[in-house]
């Protein structure tokens, strides 16, 4: 099992250092850069300007300045917002928990409602509940979440009233548990339409799959109910796909979070991602990307792990 | 003697492109205890589907099973409630299914799979029952049970997985034992094994078996009577010895002609010309008419019914007159 991990851990390096060099290239590529954008003080003189650039080493070609952060990565450092002149280390600080919160409970309310509803419409196919979750998820599926976003706005904020449009708490300064959730409940949605959508389909799909297999009939025949055969023996091979389809989810929930953030006003990551490309904010935009590439290659191992739990034959390779 | 399982008139059919399709029909049979019965016929002749449709293990969605009765030990067990059906299955009628790679779940330990056929109608106490695994699995000839108990199915020889499902059919002592195509899926050698493991099993536990092959020397090997099947019907059914020595349906004699003898020296192979109808597309009459040898006038737009000579039964019209003498 440690060898397992050991060996993940090893590949997803190489990955890890192919994402920060792509990231790097393409908002070096972006027209516009740092000064031009954050100190875009007419006054400031050509020498003024050329001060700053060598300061903070814009002067050189953009792979020395690749190499130079890389460095600076791996000293445990990454470096000072341009934006803010805070560390940016500091500046993630702040801003990561909200977004951890709203994508792990996008990630949880998903499974809580795809799950239950995708293994439902398998067994019954062409009831009530099939029809259900087959409209849920093809609406799901086919509506992005800015768009969901808005709709959610104008229905439940702006017509109905029930739910603040934006913001983590409200205006009165006092904050509550109960504020939050209230907050938290409209992006949540949003974030997860899509993945509830897939995730429902795939279920669906993977549960009708194994009802065919032998091993079910196997069962059937030793004379177990139904309900056993469904708990004991059809989920635990049904969820081996569907667990992929749960490991393509995380980027798209940090993607999905980064849109969602910013219709809803939530301090989170994707909103200050937002802000930091808008004024070529270099060091934050590479350090939040460093924080959801490894967020995404520990949920990916985490995945690999339960594929161990779920299927002997990978366990044992 | 009331026989152990009376079949009469089983039907099953099939949906294929919307429309109900008769894959077996005019079913009818018994099964005395203790006895082997074994059940030949080419591959999609409804061998498997006759079995299956017994235990009620085909989908309901594609599949619809009717009979007049299938009476089980004096029960009509085709009038149970799916509920009630559950307790027919292992501890009544077992079932040994063909591929053991796909019918074993690959998650579960074979030790796991083994306990829940004793667990499942309580016929063990659950703190029990790894111990009855284990003996069980020694039982029917697996080496170390203790550790096989732990493994799971890929780290299984073919034979060995074979044995486990022949395990996991036994482990609730049914009176009968349905056997499909047991020994399809493994090489000869092993073949004798198995079949030689499942005689003593019966020996010992007096159960009744229905055996599915398509292999005649698994017939003659094991058969006390022998039904032929053709084209989803009953064509002959009859004691083991009078079926190789004195076949009566034309089907039949052109099986028996077609198993290669190494006390003949041939060129080739004896063949039945033509091939098997389609479900969909059935002949109104004998549906061996095509490739029949004495077929005669009659028998392209009536179907003859099952014909009684002696011990045995067989479906044409070539015994229609003598029939009653």
């Amino acid at each position: 099992m440690l060898k397992f991990v050991g060996k993940r851990l090893l590949i997803a390096i190489p990955t890890f250092i192919g994402i920060t060099i792509l990231v790097y290239v393409l908002s070096s590529l972006a027209p516009g850069t740092p000064l031009e954008m954050i100190f875009s003080d007419p006054h400031a003189t050509a020498e003024q300007m050329e001060v700053l650039r060598q300061r903070y080493g814009l002067d050189q070609p953009v792979v020395v300045q690749y190499f130079n952060w890389l460095k600076q990565l791996l000293s445990g450092n990454l470096g000072i917002s341009y934006r803010t002149g805070n560390l940016v280390w500091v500046d993630i600080a702040e801003r990561v928990g909200p977004t951890l919160l709203l994508t792990f409970s996008s990630l949880t309310f998903s499974l809580l409602v795809a799950l239950p509803l995708g293994i439902i419409s398998a067994y019954r196919p062409y009831s009530i509940w099939d029809y259900i979750s087959s409209a849920l998820s093809f609406v799901g599926a086919a509506m992005p979440n800015f768009f969901a976003g808005l709709v959610f706005v104008y229905l439940f904020s702006v017509k109905l009233n029930i739910f603040p449009s934006g913001g983590m708490y409200d205006s009165s300064g006092t904050r509550s548990l109960g504020m939050l959730l209230h907050h938290l409940i409209l992006p949540m949605l949003v974030l997860s339409i899509q993945q509830v959508g897939s995730l429902i389909r795939q279920t669906r799909g993977s549960m009708l799959e194994v009802q065919q297999e032998d091993y079910i009939r196997t069962a059937r025949s030793k004379g177990l109910f139904e309900s056993v055969i469904l708990f004991r023996h059809a989920l635990q091979n049904a969820f081996i796909p569907i667990v992929t389809r749960i490991g393509l989810m995380i980027p798209f929930l940090f993607g999905g979070a980064v849109v969602t953030e910013q219709i809803f006003a939530w301090p989170g990551l994707g909103s200050l991602m937002v802000l930091a490309i808008n004024s070529r904010d270099y060091p934050v935009i590479m350090g939040i990307t460093v924080f959801i590439a490894a967020a995404v290659l520990v949920g990916n191992i985490v995945i690999d792990l339960i594929y161990c739990l779920l299927d002997p034959k990978i366990r044992y390779e | 003697m009331e026989p152990l399982l009376d079949v009469r008139n089983l039907k099953v059919e099939f949906k294929i492109d919307k429309k109900w399709v008769a894959a077996v029909e005019d079913v009818h049979f018994q099964l005395k205890a203790g006895e082997t019965l074994t059940i030949v016929g080419e591959s999609g002749c409804g061998k498997s589907v006759t079995a299956m449709s017994m235990l009620r293990l085909l989908p309901k969605t594609t599949a619809q099973i009717s009979a007049d009765e299938i009476l089980f030990q004096g029960r009509d067990i085709s009038k149970l409630s799916d509920t009630e059906m559950t307790k027919i299955r292992g501890q009544g009628i077992g079932m040994i299914f063909q591929d053991s790679m796909t019918s074993l779940n690959p998650v579960k330990t074979v030790g796991k799979q083994l306990d829940e056929a004793f667990l499942v109608h309580g016929s063990v106490d659950p703190a029990e029952v790894k111990q009855a695994s284990i003996n069980l699995l020694r039982e029917v000839g697996i080496s170390s049970p203790e550790q096989r108990y732990k493994e799971y199915p890929h780290q299984l020889s073919g034979g060995m997985r074979q044995r486990v499902m022949i395990a996991m059919a036994l482990a609730q002592q049914p009176a009968i034992i349905i056997a499909d195509e047991p020994t399809t899926a493994l090489d000869v050698t092993i073949q004798a094994q198995i079949l030689e493991l499942l005689k003593k099993l019966q020996e010992k536990s007096g159960s009744a078996i229905i055996l599915i092959t398509h292999d005649m020397g698994v017939v003659a090997e094991m058969a006390d009577r022998i039904i032929v099947m053709y084209a989803g019907m009953f064509v002959e059914c009859s004691p083991t010895k009078d079926l190789f020595t004195n076949p009566l349906h034309p089907y039949t004699r052109g099986l028996l002609t077609a198993i290669p003898r190494k006390d003949m020296d041939i060129d080739r192979l004896n063949v039945i010309e033509g091939t098997v109808p389609t479900l969909t597309d059935m002949p109104k009459g004998c549906r061996f008419y095509d490739r029949c040898e004495s077929r005669m006038e009659r028998c392209k737009n009536e179907l003859p019914p099952l014909y009684t000579r002696g011990e045995s039964s067989v479906r044409c019209f070539l015994f229609d007159a003598k029939d009653g003498e």
